[in-house]
């Protein structure tokens, strides 16, 4: 099989540690190396979109070990898709940081590629262990930059954050233990097949596993009583890092997306459990729109944005339909990018207003058009109005619910959206209206500042103008994830038996 | 043997919880690498508990399971890294809030 596959690891790897090498050569070596890295993941990306796009599953066996022994990366198209928006997503941002944002501190050139490699690391792996060893990977590089900068305000959401990923960490591996003792195995695709065959008496040891894992990536994923992390963080980091962990929350989507359609399916060991995820995501959606009613400044507001969009996503990955999972996967890079370009943004008005900052409170006018025309632009993506993508990710999401769930699901993310919406316009009235004293006196943003998020936002454009062949890909995708046979096959190198 | 090493897992996490609940930093510290014990035992154990048997031995005789033995030394290492950070950042939280308080706010002076 192809050895691109290795690329997104080994790309973003290398560039991590040619910088701390380079720590002594200054800031501009550094910069031009962890550009370079992620500008070379995207047309990998590409590559491997199309390789996979075919229904082909890419596996790569690190040192030719056959299956269940070796360490294995799969590549189908849930993960191409997600390289695929990583490498879309890093690219204006680390755009971004080098603007500025990457001397508040130290070594961001370092981290920055690390924890893009450990979030490619974790969309390819085909191992549950090495799925722990890449969110660890993924984990310490955003402890890193959570702080980066330091303050008050970001070590005390960092202190939060981190004690709860630890603890999360260590259920991780409860629950990865207790999948060991009863199947003997760690390999995503030989522990489907072990947990379908599973005996009667074993059940409830699975169970327990299952459950745990759902809560390891529902903390990560920021699902509702485990999101109380991420409004404090997501509003106190930097902005570029901020725009990163717009993917963070998706890592656990991705998580939860993968172990319940592969290793444990519904009606196997757990016929109730994914039953669980619907209420939860609207809970998660109730929350986050409450939130957003409730922020005093953009970036917070953006924060719950990125919990409402939880709530969505897992809404439609709960159905377990090749619909309702179609529209979570067309909903999840529009909300990613359109988070992200707002953290930015944020920050740009920011630095335009003073000292009231992004907080809702009268302050000098914005000097300039364009940062209003990009909160506007941002703003209706956001809320998922038409005619941008986030419209067109809703309707595929109702549209996906069954009429007998329709009466209570409806309602919420309509609610939901409606919440976002009044928050939003009140924001950008805040912002841009309620103004007094005089122009703030400040040197106009430079363009590299403000191309990044110009091409954040014009994504969701993109996204909307081929929408049908982005829904082609996602269902498809979603058809791929509902019928695991296939994946065990590829990856075990059996003969599939139809 | 299985009897006491449960109860030693269940001790270690009986420790780590409550630790971990506490206000204070430097416990919460404590109780996450306790939990950390708990957690690398427990996988250890994961294989079964075998005394005497070399792992990775051809033939009939008992062997040991040497994946958990590969799969705790890497837990093992990740957790003390972790650790290790938890220290450093409590310290820096110390300084910048001027209390070791976990949310930051209390025991104003």
């Amino acid at each position: 099989m192809s050895h691109w596959i290795m690329a997104p690891l080994l790309l973003p790897l290398a560039a991590g540690m040619v910088n701390l090498l380079l720590v002594k050569k200054g800031i501009g070596a550094q910069r031009m190396v962890s550009l370079a890295a992620v500008a070379g993941l995207l047309p990998v990306a590409i590559l491997l979109l199309q390789l996979a796009g075919g229904g082909e599953f890419g596996v790569y066996r690190l040192g030719n070990w056959p299956a269940p022994f070796g360490i294995i990366l799969v590549l189908d198209r849930l993960s191409a898709l997600l390289l695929l928006l990583t490498a879309a997503l890093a690219l204006p941002v680390i755009f971004y940081a080098a603007g500025g944002d990457d001397l508040i501190g130290r070594n961001f050139h370092v981290l920055f590629p690390l924890q893009v490699f450990g979030i490619n690391g974790a969309f390819l792996t085909g191992d549950l262990f090495n799925l722990f060893v890449f969110f660890e990977i993924m984990l310490i590089a955003s402890y890193s930059l959570a702080v980066y900068g330091g303050g008050p305000d970001r070590i005390r959401a960092s202190l939060h954050y981190v004690v709860l990923n630890l603890i999360g960490s260590s259920l991780f591996l409860v629950a990865i233990g207790t999948l060991y003792s009863v199947t003997g195995t760690l390999n995503m695709a030989d522990l489907a097949e072990k947990t379908a065959a599973a005996a009667p008496e074993q059940a409830a040891l699975l169970r327990i596993s299952s459950l745990l894992l759902l809560v390891v990536f529902a903390l990560k994923a920021a699902v509702l009583p485990l999101h109380l992390w991420l409004p404090a963080l997501y509003s106190s980091v930097s902005a570029p890092v901020a725009a990163l962990f717009a993917i963070m929350t998706k890592v656990g989507v991705y998580a939860i997306l993968r172990t319940f359609t592969l290793i444990f399916p519904a009606g196997i060991v757990s016929p109730d459990i994914i039953a669980w995820l619907p209420p939860l995501a609207l809970l998660t959606l109730i929350g986050g729109a409450l939130g957003v009613l409730g922020s005093r400044r953009l970036t917070a507001l953006t924060a719950y944005l990125v919990v409402m969009s939880v709530g969505m996503l897992l809404t439609g990955v709960g159905l377990m339909s090749v619909a309702g999972i179609g529209a979570a996967l067309y909903y999840l890079p529009h909300t990613t990018l359109t988070t992200a370009g707002m953290f930015l943004l944020a920050d740009v008005i920011a630095g335009q207003r003073g000292p009231a900052g992004d907080w809702f409170l009268p302050a000098p006018p914005v000097p300039w058009v364009l940062p209003g025309v990009l909160f506007f632009v941002g703003a209706v993506a956001a809320a998922g109005m038409p005619p941008l993508s986030g419209f067109i990710g809703k309707l595929l999401l109702l549209q996906a619910v069954s009429p007998d769930a329709a009466g209570w699901l409806w309602p919420v993310v309509i609610t939901g959206s409606l919440a976002g919406l009044v928050a939003l316009s009140r924001a950008g009235t805040r912002l841009f209206w309620r103004t007094e004293g005089k122009t703030f006196s400040r040197p106009r943003p430079s363009l590299t500042r403000v191309a990044p998020v110009v091409v954040l936002l014009a994504m969701s454009v993109v996204l909307t103008i081929f929408a049908a062949p982005i829904c082609r890909y996602a269902e498809a995708t979603a058809a791929q994830l509902l019928t695991p046979q296939d994946y065990i096959a590829a990856v075990l190198q059996k003969e599939r038996t139809p | 043997m299985e009897v006491l090493a449960s109860l030693v897992i269940a001790v270690l996490f009986a420790g780590g919880i409550y630790l971990v609940l506490r206000a204070r930093t430097f416990q919460v510290a404590l109780g996450l690498s306790m939990l950390s014990y708990a957690v690398n035992l427990f996988l250890f154990f994961s294989g079964g508990l075998v005394t005497g048997a070399p792992p990775l031995a051809g033939g009939a005789a008992a062997t040991a399971d040497p994946l958990p033995q590969a799969l705790v030394l890497t837990a093992i290492v990740i957790g003390f890294g972790m650790i290790a950070f938890v220290v450093a950042l409590a310290l820096r939280a110390r300084g910048e809030l001027d209390n070791d308080h976990v949310d930051g706010r209390g025991g104003k002076r």
